[in-house]
């Protein structure tokens, strides 16, 4: 069945990753970025050059008016919003004892504050169709904490409490809320690290490896499928065993 | 629109949308404890208010809604102003 779908953060890494594999299922896509429109519209582009159907959407997803606006912009063009994916995510890592108030509140609203702010616009619509998917990528940070990163696995760890709780809420009406918590993937986010630092991290994977975009896409592509109908307020870990 | 048609209409949407029966419904009747209505439920009759009668409830007023009535008066007073 083709539905509209809107997946925050869309024009890049994972979230990219998201809305190419949405619309090679038939879905028409809402690509949402922040500032970088040049990589929305080269998103649009390629979904268009595979078949697909995808508009871009500019929005800041921590403003309550601009997700609001958002939500009327893609309701107006593609229809009520039937599948959410909540990824727009940034880092502002430091230690805890030399993190300021900024890179603190910046990281919780853009990552946590957005997916309350995205989830609720999304589900009057969802509860008027008795049908809807939450998905929204949280981070193995958020499990198993990660020195250096405490305002992100924060955010991170606060989506799962969120869906967990969103999923009770709503649960009855046909609408699952799930989350997807990838751990060490080669997008921009982790492309800064060095290469030393990252043949690290994969020898503590029991994959051996870094993992990529498609392989988390394709759990988010589980969640927001049929095949996912008796599935939520799980948080599905794609991080090729590094938390075993 | 009198108040009349307002609660003509939330009466239909009790009846049709939520299944309460029509004899249940009365001015007093709360929503949770007397019509068994969940409090999702009574989000939800909220939201099919604003759209039949395209007025605007927000969240801290929609909290303050418990009975049958009470929503009534809330219309009624968004139409108004």
């Amino acid at each position: 069945m083709n539905r509209v779908a809107l997946v925050t953060g869309g024009s890049r890494g994972i979230g990219r990753a998201v809305a190419e594999l949405l619309a090679t299922k038939g879905h028409r896509v809402a690509v949402n970025y922040a500032a970088n429109q040049a990589a929305a519209d080269a998103a649009v582009e390629a979904i268009a050059a595979a078949g697909g159907s995808a508009i871009a959407v500019q929005a800041d997803v921590g403003d309550p008016e601009a997700v609001s606006d958002m939500f009327a912009m893609v309701g107006e063009r593609l229809g009520p919003v039937e599948i959410l994916v909540n990824n727009a995510g940034i880092t502002r890592d430091g230690l805890v004892l030399r993190m300021g108030v900024e890179a603190w509140d910046t990281v919780i609203e853009t990552n946590l504050r957005s997916v309350y702010l995205a989830s609720k616009a999304a589900l009057r619509d969802m509860l008027r169709a008795r049908w809807g998917r939450i998905i929204s990528i949280s981070s193995i940070s958020g499990i198993t904490g990660n020195p250096g990163q405490s305002n992100y696995a924060a955010s991170k760890a606060g989506i799962i409490g969120f869906t967990k709780s969103v999923a009770r809420e709503v649960g009855s009406r046909g609408i699952t809320v799930n989350a997807v918590a990838p751990g060490f993937i080669e997008t921009d986010m982790t492309g800064a690290l060095g290469e030393e630092i990252k043949s690290a991290v994969a020898e503590r994977v029991a994959l051996g490896r870094l993992g990529q975009p498609e392989e988390v896409a394709a759990a988010v592509g589980y969640l927001a499928s049929d095949d996912a109908s008796y599935v939520t307020g799980h948080t599905l870990v794609v991080d090729g065993g590094i938390a075993l | 629109m009198d108040r009349a048609e307002i609660e003509s209409k939330l009466n239909d949407l009790l009846v049709d949308e939520l299944g309460i029966e029509r004899d249940a419904i009365a001015q007093d009747a709360k929503f949770e404890e007397d019509l068994d209505v969940d409090s999702l439920g009574v989000v939800e009759l909220l939201m099919a208010l604003e759209d039949n009668f395209g007025v605007k409830i927000p969240d801290e007023e929609a909290e303050q809604i418990t009975t049958v009535g009470e929503a009534v008066d809330l219309v009624e007073k968004k139409l108004a102003s």
